[in-house]
């Protein structure tokens, strides 16, 4: 498209101007930070970057975050992909759609409890309150302390939370740009005689990769700062820590601001890959 | 049509918005933990001085407390006056500077009479005082209930081997003595800091005991090792404790007090602060204090300490000097505001002068009496030590030697982060 | 025959599968409006679902938790603000973020690639450590403690995913039409005018939804920003302030769940007729 010189950054001007005060400004801020100590006042040179990458609660928490990242991702853009596509199928599409999708308007506090009555726990023999101890119950198995049940059990259990929430949001997203898909295209497929599942395949799927590829970076990267269903929770206990939830302590529990930004950058660390993989993309497009 | 509906619209917003800050007015701002009732007895306790003084005070109450102070202070923002979550934060705030010696207006030697010595040094910094107490709780209880004793036959043990007996006795009936829960959302663990707190200061001296607070001796020392085992031997068998481990690390403390009262009770003994009985009424409303349920003393354990008293407090500081600010701190100190706070709740005043009869029953009076005529009086170790140990490695500690782990590893990590904590 | 029984069947298993799936989701949420209804002492000793095998008796429900939030929230003036504070803080943001994505998705210019690496990389920066510093300039700048301050602050925060997302459907639009427009002589605001603020609808409706949810259950910035009292307060704030310090009266919680969630089920259903199929395929054909 021709334009003049300066069009663009007419354009881009807001958008520079907000996040260069609200985001960017704060992140070289909390850059500078992460060389001081806890009262940012002396000098310590890379001491809390030793200490974010060789703590031992701080290696628990890249494990459980890389745990999130995949199971997190893959779970919520692949069943909002799936929802999407079936419930374009039937008529009381937009039903079902709302019931996955009102879970978004919960507040995470809102949320909290609404789970622990899912997971709660009490010893055999008393009456469970928690539906999936009562379930066990039922087929006669043993109560399961479903939050403590480390490592894999609760935080898979703190994952299953993300999803309930998050699906609703890339199921509305990728719903949105599979309607875009003119309707011909899947006619003429179906009538050459294709398959369900070989249009979904070859003609769906390759249409909707572009937001699926979307969706994918930006549930990672939220993935990433994962805190507020850890923090309610567990709250790091019995092995869930997650990365943000140990800034967030190191904050505003312990008032080490030192540690608390040399963590921050380091989640921004994580996100570089992401970033490589969205620019060869842009770099394709731009072509 | 429509767009210049939402035109409007946007526009009365934005005129709105910009309008509604709020108009010059004698006003004093308060940042405080309480919601709920609590929040209703707090704004109940300031009417009067409203009505009096004409100064509106503006109230927020959030459990974010610590994230909103933090932030606020370090952005130079703060609140006038706020509740501080422990002493040990009020030195930290008291070294950078940023809290108003409350001392320089208040009359220090009438608190100084209606106030135990303990309470003016604990809202010290090197000698000025920074801070104030609304309220206390009193942690040294375990409760029971009278009447399922006394059908079974069990009496208050007054010693910790009677304490074990009686466990002992129970268990061997086939029943749970002990309900404990450590579960409290994103502070879980804290209850179990009660009773290595508590347990130390009987089988060592108070000295020993501020050296512990003051990381004078180590995590490892072994005074505390035994404080822990002692806890231990309790809450780590399952015998002892309904449901065992799995059920003290999930059962909210909330909740848990409400085993006793079950027919046929669960447990048979739960400790816990003053402030459980405001708890075990909402979830029992039938119950009447001091009759269907009680509490006795934690019992001694070595005799020559005895059974001294361990306490938590709400305290107040103050960050901006306004005349509005100065009155509203002049008001919180005085016997008549704290009876108003007591009554409505389940909490002790530190304030001598308190007519015991504002105290809504007898257990509370009990506890208040208890409170002002210990012996010994120690403030919760961990709202003492710095928050990566007493709010942090304490807390997660309780529940990894709760879960099995093994005591000298707990301790040795506990030691790990205090060494850096207590550096400055 | 066989095709046909195959098409019966495979619907059946559709709408099985469909059903099964909304039962799952709602299960977790019907079990907190059953909550709500129920006295806090039953909540602790039996399961909700309890209740169901004798819905009939009354004795085990109870409005209280409803009539407490409903009289403690001081609800209207909590909702106005809300409102007040979540309207602009949606329109700015998108408004904003449409211009910078058709920027970046269709001129050529200095640094493109860079800014594009940015907004992306600042979609992970934690919002905590922003408090600190904004604030600070808030302060200074008179903007602590009221509406418009709140509205910026919460533009900044939702602007790295709405120019994400937005870029990546913008770049996406059929590159035919911007041509012949621009053959036609349009300048590059009617493009944006007439083309691609339409084409983008359904995208915008999807952020708006997004924007709107984030803004409408956050709480911390609005404690942060605007400070806790009744005049400013949102229905969030005013929802935690029910709780007490020990957590006790959580039970309130499963009340005002139900209370504050509706004006956002009322914006996904106001803006659903936006995802309809067709508007992109009818438009670019036209």
């Amino acid at each position: 498209m021709q334009t003049k010189k300066t069009t663009p950054w007419l354009y881009l001007a807001p958008a520079l101007l907000v996040l260069g005060f609200f985001l960017v400004y704060p992140s070289i801020h909390t850059f500078y930070l992460s060389f001081f100590d806890r009262g940012s006042v002396r000098w310590v040179g890379l001491e809390n970057y030793l200490h974010a990458f060789t703590n031992l609660v701080m290696l628990t928490a890249f494990g459980n975050n890389a745990l999130w990242v995949a199971v997190f991702t893959t779970a919520t853009v692949f069943l909002g992909l799936i929802l999407a596509v079936l419930f374009d199928r039937v008529k009381y599409e937009i039903i079902v759609k709302s019931i996955i999708f009102m879970h978004m308007a919960i507040s995470f506090v809102s949320a909290s409890v609404i789970w622990k009555f899912v997971y709660a726990f009490r010893p055999a023999g008393a009456s469970q309150i928690g539906i999936l101890n009562a379930a066990l119950e039922l087929f006669h198995l043993p109560p399961v302390p479903w939050l403590i049940e480390r490592p894999w059990i609760n935080n898979l259990c703190l994952i299953a939370v993300g999803v309930w929430v998050w699906t609703g949001f890339c199921m509305v997203v990728l719903s949105a740009s599979y309607k875009s898909i003119p309707k011909q295209f899947l006619e003429a497929a179906r009538v050459d005689g294709a398959g369900e599942w070989i249009i979904f395949r070859k003609v769906i799927f390759p249409l909707l990769m572009p937001t699926v590829t979307v969706l994918a970076t930006t549930m990672v990267i939220f993935v990433l700062k994962v805190f507020d269903i850890v923090y309610v929770m567990t709250n790091g206990n019995f092995g869930t820590e997650v990365i943000a939830n140990r800034m967030y302590k190191e904050m505003f529990q312990f008032r080490n601001f030192g540690r608390s930004s040399a963590i921050a950058v380091v989640l921004l660390l994580f996100v570089l890959p992401m970033m490589l993989l969205n620019l060869r993309r842009f770099k394709k497009e731009g072509m | 049509m429509l767009k210049k509906v939402v035109f409007v619209l946007i526009l009365g917003f934005l005129l709105g918005g910009i309008c509604a800050t709020s108009f010059a007015q004698k006003t004093v701002t308060v940042l405080g933990v309480w919601g709920g009732e609590e929040r209703d007895a707090f704004l109940k306790t300031l009417e009067p001085f409203e009505a009096a003084t004409g100064i509106k005070v503006e109230f927020t109450g959030t459990r974010d407390l610590p994230a909103v102070l933090t932030t606020r202070v370090a952005a130079g923002n703060p609140p006038d006056i706020s509740v501080l979550p422990n002493p040990g934060q009020m030195q930290e705030l008291a070294k950078i500077g940023v809290l108003v010696e409350v001392g320089k207006f208040l009359d220090v030697g009438k608190l100084g009479k209606e106030y135990a010595e303990t309470w003016i040094n604990l809202g010290s910094f090197k000698g000025k005082l920074y801070a104030i107490f609304l309220s206390a709780d009193l942690k040294s209880l375990v409760w029971y209930s009278p009447e399922t004793f006394a059908d079974a036959g069990y009496a208050v043990p007054t010693s910790w081997d009677e304490l074990i007996a009686l466990s002992d006795k129970i268990a061997n009936q086939g029943k749970s003595p002990w309900s404990i829960g450590l579960e409290s959302g994103a502070a879980s663990g804290w209850p179990g800091t009660d009773w290595i707190e508590d347990i130390m200061l009987r089988i060592t001296s108070p000295e020993v005991y501020d050296k512990w607070v003051n990381h004078e001796i180590p995590w490892t020392d072994a005074v505390i090792k035994r404080a822990w085992q002692l806890f231990g031997d309790i809450v780590r068998n399952e015998k002892y404790v309904y449901g065992g481990v799995a059920t003290a690390l999930t059962a909210n403390f909330g909740e848990a007090p409400n085993l006793l009262f079950t027919t046929p009770p669960r447990a048979y003994m739960h400790k816990q602060a003053t402030f459980i009985k405001s708890f075990i009424l909402r979830y029992n409303p039938e119950l009447v204090p001091g009759k269907d349920f009680s509490f006795f003393p934690f019992p001694s354990i070595d005799a020559k300490y005895g059974t001294p008293a361990l306490g938590a407090a709400d305290m107040f500081a103050m960050f901006n000097d306004t005349p509005e600010a100065r009155a509203l701190m002049r008001y919180l100190v005085t016997a008549g505001a704290q009876e108003i706070w007591v009554a409505q709740l389940g909490k002790l005043s530190a304030n001598r002068r308190v007519n015991p009869n504002a105290y809504p029953d007898d257990l509370t009076r009990k506890a208040a009496d208890i409170l002002s005529t210990a012996p010994t009086f120690r403030f919760d170790a961990s709202d003492l030590m710095p928050a990566a140990v007493g709010s942090g490695s304490f807390w997660t500690g309780i529940l990894d030697y709760v879960g099995g782990e093994d005591l000298d590893s707990v301790l040795r990590r506990i030691e790990a982060t205090a060494v850096e904590a207590y550096k400055g | 025959m066989t095709e046909r029984m195959n098409k019966v069947l495979s619907r059946g298993l559709l709408h099985t599968f469909i059903i099964f799936i909304a039962i799952l989701w709602l299960v977790p949420t019907i079990g907190i409006l059953i909550t709500s209804f129920r006295p806090a002492q039953d909540v602790a000793s039996s399961g909700w679902w309890t209740v169901v095998g004798n819905i009939f008796n009354q004795t085990q429900f109870t409005l209280r938790n409803y009539r407490i939030v409903l009289s403690r929230l001081g609800i209207g003036r909590a909702f106005l603000n809300s409102f007040t504070i979540t309207i602009p803080s949606t329109i700015i943001p998108l408004a904003i973020a449409l211009f910078a994505a058709y920027a970046l998705a269709w001129m050529r210019f200095f640094a493109r690639t860079y800014i594009f690496m940015i907004m992306i990389a600042l979609l992970v920066v934690p919002l905590q450590m922003t408090f600190i510093p904004i604030l600070r300039i808030f302060n200074r700048s008179n903007l602590a403690g009221t509406f418009p301050g709140i509205w910026l602050a919460h533009s900044g925060y939702g602007l790295p995913l709405a120019v994400y997302m937005l870029y990546n459907f913008v770049s996406g639009l059929p590159k035919e039409i911007f041509d012949s427009a621009s053959i036609d002589g349009a300048s590059t605001f009617h493009i944006f005018l007439r083309i691609v603020l339409p084409l983008s609808v359904p995208i915008i409706a999807s952020l708006i939804i997004f924007q709107f949810l984030w803004v409408w259950n956050d709480l911390l910035v609005a404690l942060i920003y605007l400070g806790g009292t009744p005049d400013v307060a949102p229905i969030t704030v005013q929802i935690s302030s029910l709780v007490g310090s020990y957590g006790q009266d959580w039970e309130l919680l499963t009340a005002a769940v139900f209370i504050s969630i509706v004006p956002s089920l009322l914006i996904f259903f106001g803006l659903q007729r936006y995802f309809v199929r067709g508007i992109l395929a009818g438009s670019i054909k036209g």
